[in-house]
């Protein structure tokens, strides 16, 4: 199975460093929750984890067992981002679950039983001749996450995949996370504004803070102290931007 | 007759009274002089219309018969102007939308330039163009030898330039417009290159169908640069527009009329599939 690291990642925009210096090897078949202020850096760290766009200096690293695996199509083909708005393409519901295997070469029936069983997980069975465009934005969040899944990724990268939902789509997300965790098994490293969430979902926390990762630990003890002054202050809302 | 318009225009005056001032107050038969006054000149007024409307009236009426006898002249004028704007917007579309596609998605040096070039030959008049494309197919211009000036062949190229950048600026902002979405979703998806690009190119369809109807609406109805480069020559390069042009000139106005109503025709059956492609483009499938 696939893992990723960052080594010495830094990335400017306007001159400006966003990520500064951000190393970190994560495991495989775990899940990370990274939290921090808005505008720390979350979004950004999380494109260049998945090869979306390139560091300005330093290494993002993939490997599989003891091989390092080259940065190509087939390896873009092995992860997968869902963004926090996620775009949706202006077709049913259906095809847009389907295109990611389509363009593997998979044909329409080859996935139709994997199809279903994902917008059963999704809850999105009764939709599946819909526009997607014509979806709520609890829906639309819920088909991205479907058409990303149903690749079956080794690494998932999801970017605030509840931010605007409401607690019933909340549960429907998070549960489909634990299923991933329990099956498949992928790495999964998502974003989020809630501490709540973080708590429930992690196997361990990152806390990014003016792009750089200022404390990391694992779920359990990272809420009860998290051995930052800056990370406490933060979970505990106490931090005056 | 006048009994009828009289009865007619008391019925106007009634209704108005009533809408004013409410149903109580107003009889139906109570004359005043002022409404006298009123439907005197009103009618007044209709027979001058009516005798000045008279010969355009017969005119359009002919037309009407012109176009419902199915007269060849008529029909195979349209069909030679269907053809050479047909063929002209096939060109402009197979070489507008992939330049708008690669303006619209490629980033290079000199992109806002190429943009506001297009924009600009967007509105070029037809006549200049018409003037630069007899000036190269002229026998002493660059491409004389090609001998194909008063020819439909000309028409077709001078109209492809004319629809071309329309087709091409449209498509350029509708692929712009889904350009960053698409491609950044497609290629989490593990799409290739050449995939990302179809993918743009399909969430784009309704606006580059839009682009291509709009880029047929100008050529369709366009005379300048197809009477310069064509020549209006009868049963060959005579299209609809320049017909109209020259049969109004001669004062038969009854084939000008007749083809006049089918430009219009068209127009609004464009005009209809481009307000409709543009509905789906926003709604969805
Ligand atoms: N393409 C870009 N061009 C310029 N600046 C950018 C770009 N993308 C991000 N930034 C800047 O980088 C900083 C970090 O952005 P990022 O989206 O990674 O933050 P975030 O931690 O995800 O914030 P949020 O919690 O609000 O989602 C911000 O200040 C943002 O303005
Ligand atoms: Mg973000």
């Amino acid at each position: 199975m696939l893992k990723v690291s960052l080594s010495g990642i830094s990335k400017k925009y306007n001159g400006r460093y966003v990520l500064k210096d951000c190393s970190y090897a994560f495991e495989q078949g775990k899940i990370y929750t990274v939290i921090g202020p808005n505008g720390s850096g979350k979004s950004t760290l999380l494109r260049i984890a998945s090869s979306l766009e390139p560091p300005d200096e330093g290494h993002v690293t993939y490997h599989d067992g003891s091989s390092t695996i080259e940065n190509n199509i087939m390896l873009m083909r092995r992860m997968t981002l869902v963004f926090p708005t996620p775009t949706l393409f202006n077709t049913t519901v259906f095809k847009n679950i389907t295109y990611g295997l389509r363009i593997r070469g998979l044909s329409r029936n080859d996935v139709a039983h994997r199809v279903e069983r994902v917008l059963m997980d999704v809850r999105l069975m009764d939709k599946i001749n819909q526009n997607a465009l014509t979806l709520s934005t609890g829906e639309r969040q819920r088909l991205a996450l479907a058409r990303a899944i149903v690749l079956e990724p080794e690494i998932i990268f999801l970017d605030e995949p509840t931010a605007s939902l409401d607690p019933h789509s909340v549960v429907i997300i998070e549960d489909i996370i634990r299923g991933l965790k329990k099956g498949s098994q992928p790495t999964i490293i998502m974003s989020t504004h809630n501490m709540f969430q973080a708590q429930r979902l992690a196997d361990r926390v990152l806390f990014l803070y003016e792009g750089t990762i200022e404390a990391d630990g694992s779920a359990a003890e990272f809420f009860d102290n998290p051995g930052d002054d800056k990370a406490w202050r933060f979970i505990t809302g106490k931090m005056v931007y | 007759m006048l009994n009828l318009f009289q009865h007619l225009i008391n019925l106007m005056y009634y209704k108005t009274l009533k809408r004013v001032q409410g149903d109580s107050f107003c009889v139906y038969h109570g004359k005043r002089d002022a409404s006298v006054k009123t439907e005197f000149l009103s009618l007044a007024f209709l027979f001058v219309l009516l005798y000045v409307m008279h010969d355009i009236l017969k005119s359009f009426a002919e037309a009407v018969g012109l176009i419902f006898s199915f007269n060849r002249e008529l029909y195979s004028i349209i069909l030679l102007s269907l053809k050479i704007s047909g063929s002209a917007l096939i060109g402009a579309s197979l070489l507008g939308v992939p330049i708008g596609a690669i303006v619209g998605m490629k980033r290079f040096f000199g992109k806002g330039i190429v943009i506001s070039v297009l924009n600009t030959f967007m509105g070029l008049p037809p006549v200049a163009v018409g003037l630069f494309f007899y000036l190269l197919f002229s026998r002493r211009g660059p491409l004389g030898f090609l001998g194909i000036l008063y020819s439909p062949s000309a028409m077709v190229i001078a109209q492809t330039a004319l629809a071309m950048p329309i087709v091409a600026a449209l498509s350029h902002s509708a692929v712009a417009s889904v350009d960053k979405g698409i491609r950044h979703t497609a290629a989490t998806l593990g799409a290739t290159p050449f995939q990302t690009v179809k993918k743009v190119i399909v969430e784009a369809r309704y606006s580059i169908m839009a682009a291509v109807i709009a880029g047929f609406g100008r050529i369709i109805a366009e005379v300048g640069a197809i009477l310069i480069v064509g020549g209006n020559i009868d049963g060959y390069t005579r299209v609809m527009t320049t017909t109209i042009a020259l049969e109004t000139d001669k004062g038969n106005f009854v084939l000008a009329l007749g083809l006049g109503i089918v430009l219009v025709t068209i127009s609004l059956i464009v005009n209809i599939a481009l307000h409709r492609v543009q509905g789906i483009g926003v709604q969805g499938d």
